[in-house]
């Protein structure tokens, strides 16, 4: 098994030189941009942040403007992607929509890791009796399944868009300590670990300065992923009716506003859904391509 | 050694249900206010709120509670509705045929067409069929399950007119619902299916079959799929479980009277019985699910009894 390893330790070595000419994030950007699918998810990804953060410029008219003689028009050259059940402007609601969406992830993420990370790395770490609890505390949230887990935590929230991000974040917290434990243990009996120790490094320094940094790459690619998770999740609960009040902005929640109307104005639910279906799909892709360019071993 | 591994499973589901149980007896009792209010319900009378706080022994100490709790549960009494008034238990026996009829249908969808197209596509590894298909994989992992059932509704049942767009009441009410819930694990079956394909095609002794000069077709079915299909047996079993989960967008839209959409309108209602009674039926059926999966996965597998 070390034999093994060292090869690989060795060829990555190798690999390593070109590491420093590029710098890595060059490097994994070099590999990225061979995938054509890859190119095409950071297009998509790169777009609705830009959709995010440039809401107020972008959209042709007010988010919440509305006008009841207009209700469910079709979509027109003034507004292209027709207006809802208020009359409101479909494609600039879709536009601030992005900022909701983008916020849910960027927070469901955040609390996946730096609650999940930790645990996960101290159960691997410490083993023994620390991670039998701690594996069978991770068992029993992973035993509801999907989103399940997220409605139960939002039935003792309460509804609301705060809760939709608690919930959605807690729920992944099992599958981040999961991962950063197979990570660690992994890692656990390599040398560099070992040489660590043997200079006297604290437990604490161990962590933090190696066996984290080390296990990133997974990391990265399951936050990549993890984004396109958590907004399918929330635009769900959004959809559900448990997510964000009226009249904010949130694609989920357009959707279940639209579904009503479905048989006389198939635009009012369509175009919103279309947008979670593409950004998800961005993700996903960008997330495939991180997979493959920063860890071929990971490959499926 | 089979027998020694099912114990060691069923060990270790005893922590995780003991954990479920914790979960769900704590979720009223942290939800500020009285739990007797919390689970008589808003419009319950002072009676009825007394009566539930003797019945679940709301004022005696918190372990004992517990294990009036426990006790309750292993009677099959899990409470009565706050809205309805009826026994949760029957409440939740009424609606989850509906959606193990509907996850089932799902997971056949998934399985035939999933396994098809992986063992296709890893097969004929990057040909067009192979690119395609997992693309389309791709477009279904990314679908937000709520928009594909609209827009097949959109299509087949409102433009088209051939199937019936909501409601349970015939086989032709089942199809879209099925199609939509099943498309996600469709996606994961194909995927899992091809790569799995791939990496037994590689395998010493395919190329042994072959150099016995055996036909490709006899190749792939009689000896490469066999283990190919080892993990992908798990991944179907997983997807069962999650589709428990995952029925309840689904119900939603095609108005499907299963336990997905009971727990939604519990969950709006406040109606806690019915929460805590739905999540711990689809838990406990998650956890049964993953043990089978493991445990046909060792007979299938002799090799993961010794790890």
């Amino acid at each position: 098994m070390t034999q093994a390893q060292n090869t690989n330790h060795t060829e990555k070595l190798v690999k390593n030189s070109e590491f420093k000419e590029r710098g890595p994030i060059g490097e994994v950007f070099r590999r990225l941009s061979k995938r054509v699918t890859a190119m095409m998810g950071l297009v998509i990804v790169v777009l609705f942040f830009i959709s995010a953060l440039l809401a107020p410029h972008l959209a042709p008219h007010d988010p919440y403007e509305h006008s009841l003689a207009h209700k469910l028009a079709t979509p027109s050259w003034d507004y292209p992607l027709g207006r809802d059940e208020l009359g409101r402007c479909i494609l600039s609601r879709i536009i601030y929509g992005a900022r909701i969406s983008l916020l849910i992830g960027l927070i469901v993420i955040s609390i996946g890791i730096f609650i999940g990370v930790p645990i996960g790395v101290v159960s691997a770490y410490y083993g023994g009796k620390v991670d039998f609890i701690v594996q069978r505390f991770v068992d029993t949230m992973l035993a509801f399944p999907g989103i399940l887990l997220a409605l139960l935590l939002i039935a003792i929230l309460g509804v609301g868009l705060h809760n939709v991000m608690i919930a959605v974040g807690i729920s992944t917290i099992p599958i981040y300590a999961r991962l950063a434990r197979s990570s660690v243990l992994a890692m656990k009996a390599r040398q560099f670990v070992e040489a660590a120790r043997s200079i006297g490094a604290s437990n604490l320094r161990i962590i933090l300065q190696h066996l984290i940094p080390n296990s990133l790459s997974p990391i990265i690619v399951q936050s990549t992923l993890h984004m396109a998770t958590a907004i399918l999740w929330a635009a769900g609960l959004g959809f559900l009716g448990l997510g964000v009040s009226p009249p904010t902005a949130e694609w989920g929640a357009m959707l279940n506003g639209g579904r009503l109307y479905i048989r006389v104005a198939y635009h009012v639910a369509t175009f919103p859904g279309l947008m979670i279906f593409i950004t998800v799909l961005g993700f996903n892709l960008l997330g495939d391509g991180l997979r493959d360019a920063l860890d071929p071993r990971l490959k499926t | 050694m089979t027998g020694q591994y099912i114990i060691r499973r069923l060990l270790i589901m005893i922590p995780v249900l003991f954990g479920i149980s914790l979960i769900i007896f704590t979720i009223v009792r942290v939800i500020p206010g009285d739990p007797a209010v919390v689970l008589a319900g808003p419009h319950a009378t002072k009676d009825v709120v007394d009566q539930v706080r003797v019945q679940l022994g709301l004022d005696q100490h918190p372990v004992k509670q517990y294990l009036l709790f426990i006790g309750n549960i292993f009677k099959g009494d899990l409470g009565a509705s706050n809205r309805t008034g009826l026994p949760v238990t029957k409440e939740i026996m009424a609606r989850l045929p509906y959606t193990l009829l509907l996850a089932l249908a799902s997971i056949l969808v998934a399985t035939v067409f999933g396994v098809t197209a992986g063992i296709i596509a890893g097969v004929k590894q990057n040909s067009k069929f192979d690119y395609l298909s997992m693309l389309i994989a791709l477009f279904g992992l990314s679908m937000p399950v709520f928009w594909l059932g609209l827009m097949l509704m959109l299509l087949f049942s409102i433009k088209l007119g051939w199937f019936p767009s909501v409601g349970a009441e015939s086989f032709k009410h089942l199809v879209l619902p099925a199609i939509t819930l099943g498309a996600n694990s469709t996606a994961i079956i194909a995927r899992m299916t091809r790569s799995s394909m791939l990496e037994v095609i590689r395998l010493d002794y395919i190329r042994t079959a072959r150099a016995k000069g055996l036909s490709e077709k006899v190749v792939i079915s009689r000896h490469a799929l066999k283990n190919a299909l080892i993990p992908v047996v798990t991944v179907i079993g997983l997807q069962t479980g999650t589709l428990l989960g995952g029925a309840v967008l689904t119900e939603i839209v095609f108005a499907w009277p299963g336990i997905g959409r009971l727990l939604v309108e519990a969950i709006l209602s406040r109606d806690y019985p019915v929460v805590q009674g739905v999540v711990l039926v689809v838990a406990t059926m998650f956890i049964f699910v993953n043990l089978i999966v493991d445990i046909l996965y060792s007979y299938l597998d002799p090799r993961i009894r010794y790890h």
